[in-house]
């Protein structure tokens, strides 16, 4: 498989009559996005607002984080089995509205979305405080059950960044880079000395807030299994899940997975970047035993000499890290995780609810459960209303003068564990 | 501003008095720096200066520990500094031992921040690291050169109250306290290049070794079930309806006790979770899914066990630290012993 992604930078986000790109503004119609998002008989109200980086903007409780992206050439479209006919993506030409994103908030379903502050301390600790966010704001009809409404809120998403990826088709991109991802045997024969390596993505699928689905599928319902990384790209992988929102996939970071960007970077110099595999992290125990006994299995059936395991979320599925990391050494093949810890408020305690001295080699992405003093910012965008309940505040958290005091757990991105950002502990 | 007052600590080779055979030393203090407090004063710049250098063989230190913190502490106490410097021990044994030994008691009895350098498999290292700011250092005092800086920095920031940064970043060794920072790298960058390493059988650092995890054995069975007090425990975060005591979606602070004398079933319209974790919307619909009283209440009228204990303990494990639970669970566990239960059905998510 062959992927032309051409990168249209966005400078800003503007409302205007007419929807379209131009000299690096994304001009939005919002009357036709809304008419869109109440296509679904489940939505009452949708309201739009803009959130660049540096305003002095709150928005939460955000739930995910979308990149605008369209197919120009190829088979199918983004999203497939979501929003776009069900067919093999990850080859042919894409367009990304780059340093967009499209954030969806609204009442809460659990207690779970996260914070994305635009200035301020918080910033630095989330990457969509560097984007130019069209932030929607959706109102369910009454009601709805909380399935029926985290799925509403979840397709209306992809419909818009669907719809805004789409006004990049015939834009000239200001950057153009090619992933090329061939058959195993092919890619054996290109590079011969390299080391073969994998990429192992576990992905969340714990139920209603913990879900990730893959081509439509809802992934606590698979076996672990492979696909390319160029897929992934084209929106193949998709996010439902956003509680405790630091170390939980968007959609966003699907569709920009920095373990695939930084293997590709290697590929055919040091490495040779030759399978991507997917597995889920269910909560009952056989279903871990199954995925990872898989996991282990296609390792080693692919004779792999390395791979990358990612996590996403931490606690009951650092079982299924643990179990995936142990099983696949003991196939002779060398492991790195990526994980976060929750390593208590001072940091004293032990990071991870499982363990084994396999795991011997380790990428944190930083203790959750540190403390921070978000300054009040001007505006919210959403609702501070939920700020004492979602996963990282407590009670007491918002104070009277608008400043919040929360565990890091609750600001969107803050300890990913694809690795996206910097933030580590030691 | 003033410059901050340093105290500094040496041994009796450091203070060019001698080697083995002069290390039954008797503590002594001088005026001003001596030996590596030189290369301190360097880095301290306009910053700090050491007023007093206190110097005690390392023989005498050991073999008479409570005469010598007694006389050190005195000598530190009369120079009334704002920080405390040990050594650099580097690789040396009894040395570094006195170093952090000599620290902590500093610590203690004058309460003013202390520091101390070795290299990590100085016995005073494993001693120590956890209770004090010990600066990594090279095996040998040809590692003065680097040493040097990172303590200096290190005590400045300490006296001036100001935030310390992770292990790696300050130079101190790790504490078991995990701070967070920014690395310049990303962790997928990061993680790529320490799988290369990994597969070339190169040197890499984890960085975060692998803990000792503490697995529990089961108890033995019950002997007279039927006779037996049974409690119900859960980190499945149920609780009254409303959360009364305020339980954390996430990271909880605390556990809640609560009466069920006669409560037969928990209803949509009684009890819900608090748990932020998990699909709550089968445990809020029935709360019996995750705290099973009404399958209890069954079996306390069947006469398959004794009694269901009239009280839970109930707290959310969603990203509560293990540290937390253990400090849960100590002490509810002696609130169940003291009511005479037997047994306790532990739930989770």
């Amino acid at each position: 498989m062959k992927l032309e992604v051409g990168y249209i930078q966005i400078r800003d986000i503007q409302t205007a009559d007419k929807s379209s790109v131009k000299d690096g503004i994304l001009y939005v119609n919002t009357k036709e996005l809304e008419a869109l998002a109440l296509e679904d008989e489940h939505l009452k109200a949708v309201c739009f607002d803009v959130a660049r980086p540096g305003e002095s903007i709150r928005i939460t409780p955000v739930k995910d984080v979308i990149e605008p992206r369209a197919k120009v050439e190829g088979p199918g479209d983004v999203f497939p089995g979501v929003i776009t006919k069900l067919n093999t993506v990850g080859s042919g030409k894409t367009h990304v509205l780059q340093g967009a994103a499209v954030v969806t908030v609204g009442k809460i379903v659990g207690f779970q979305e996260g914070i994305v502050d635009m200035a301020g301390i918080g910033a630095e600790y989330t990457p969509f405080s560097a984007t130019y966010n069209l932030v929607v704001d959706f109102t369910p009809k009454d009601g709805l059950t909380a399935h029926e409404y985290e799925a509403a809120i979840r397709k209306a998403g992809l419909k818009i960044a669907y719809a805004l990826g789409k006004l990049g088709v015939n834009v000239t991109p200001d950057e153009v880079k090619t992933y090329e991802y061939p058959s195993i045997m092919e890619a054996i024969k290109k590079y011969p000395g390299l080391p073969r390596v994998g990429y192992v993505q576990m992905l969340q699928s714990q139920g209603l807030l913990h879900d990730t689905y893959v081509y439509g599928v809802d992934m606590k319902q698979s076996l672990t299994t492979m696909l390319s990384p160029t897929e992934i790209m084209d929106g193949a992988i998709l996010s439902g899940n956003c509680v405790s929102a630091c170390d939980k996939n968007t959609t966003y970071h699907h569709q920009n997975n920095p373990v695939i960007e930084d293997l590709f970077e290697e590929h055919g110099k040091t490495l040779n970047f030759c399978a991507m595999i997917i597995t889920n992290e269910n909560v009952y125990l056989a279903d871990k035993e199954r995925s990872s006994d898989w996991t282990a299995k296609l390792v080693d059936y692919l004779d792999l000499d390395g791979v990358i395991i990612s996590q996403e979320g931490f606690g009951n599925p650092d079982t299924d890290l643990i179990m995936n990391c142990k099983k696949i050494e003991e196939t002779d093949t060398h492991t790195v995780i990526i994980t976060d810890e929750y390593a208590g408020r001072d940091g004293t305690s032990q990071s991870l609810a499982d363990a084994d001295p396999k795991a011997d080699a380790l990428v944190t992405a930083g203790n959750a459960n540190q403390v921070i003093t978000l300054p009040k910012l001007d505006r919210v965008i959403g609702t501070l209303d939920y700020t004492e309940k979602i996963a990282g505040g407590y009670a007491g958290s918002l104070e009277k003068d608008g400043s919040i005091t929360v565990e890091i757990q609750a600001i969107t991105g803050s300890t990913n564990e694809l690795g996206f950002s910097r933030l580590s502990a030691r | 501003m003033s410059k901050i007052k340093v105290v500094h600590y040496i041994n009796q080779f450091f203070a060019g008095i001698g080697g083995e055979e002069f290390a039954d030393h008797k503590p002594e203090i001088r005026d001003g720096a001596v030996g590596p407090g030189m290369a301190l004063t360097g880095a301290f710049g306009d910053k700090a200066e050491i007023i007093k250098t206190v110097v005690c063989g390392d023989s005498y230190f050991n073999e008479n520990l409570a005469d010598a913190k007694k006389a050190i502490i005195d000598m530190v106490r009369s120079a009334n500094p704002d920080i405390f410097i040990a050594g650099p021990a580097f690789n040396a044994g009894r040395y570094g031992v006195a170093c952090g030994t000599i620290c902590e008691a500093v610590k203690q009895e004058l309460n003013i921040p202390v520091i101390t350098g070795m290299f990590v498999e100085n016995p005073g290292a494993e001693m120590f690291r956890d209770k004090l700011y010990i600066i990594a250092t090279k095996d040998s005092a040809a590692g003065m050169r680097d040493a040097v800086p990172a303590v200096a920095a290190l005590a400045i920031k300490l006296v001036n109250k100001e935030p310390v940064g992770a292990s790696i970043e300050e130079g101190y060794l790790p504490n078991n306290t995990r701070v967070n920072f920014f690395e310049k790298e990303r962790g997928s960058k990061r993680a790529v290049d320490m799988l290369l390493k990994k597969m070339a059988g190169k040197p890499f650092v984890t960085e975060y070794p692998m803990p000792d995890f503490d697995r529990v054995e089961p108890n033995h069975a019950v002997k007279d079930i039927k006779s037996a007090t049974i409690a119900i425990v859960t980190s499945g975060g149920i609780v009254p309806k409303g959360n009364p005591d305020r339980i954390e979606s996430s990271s909880a602070s605390k556990y809640g006790e609560y009466d069920i004398t006669g409560v037969n079933d928990l209803t949509d319209a009684t009890y819900e979770t608090a748990h932020g974790g998990y699909d709550p919307v089968y445990a809020n619909a029935d709360a019996d899914r995750v705290l099973p009283v009404d399958v209890m209440r069954d079996f306390e009228r069947e006469g398959i066990i004794g009694k269901l204990h009239n009280k839970f303990y109930t707290t959310v494990g969603n990203g509560t630290s293990t540290k937390s639970s253990k400090q849960f669970a100590t002490e509810y566990a002696q609130k169940l012993k003291n009511d005479n239960v037997q047994a306790v059905i532990l739930t989770s998510t």
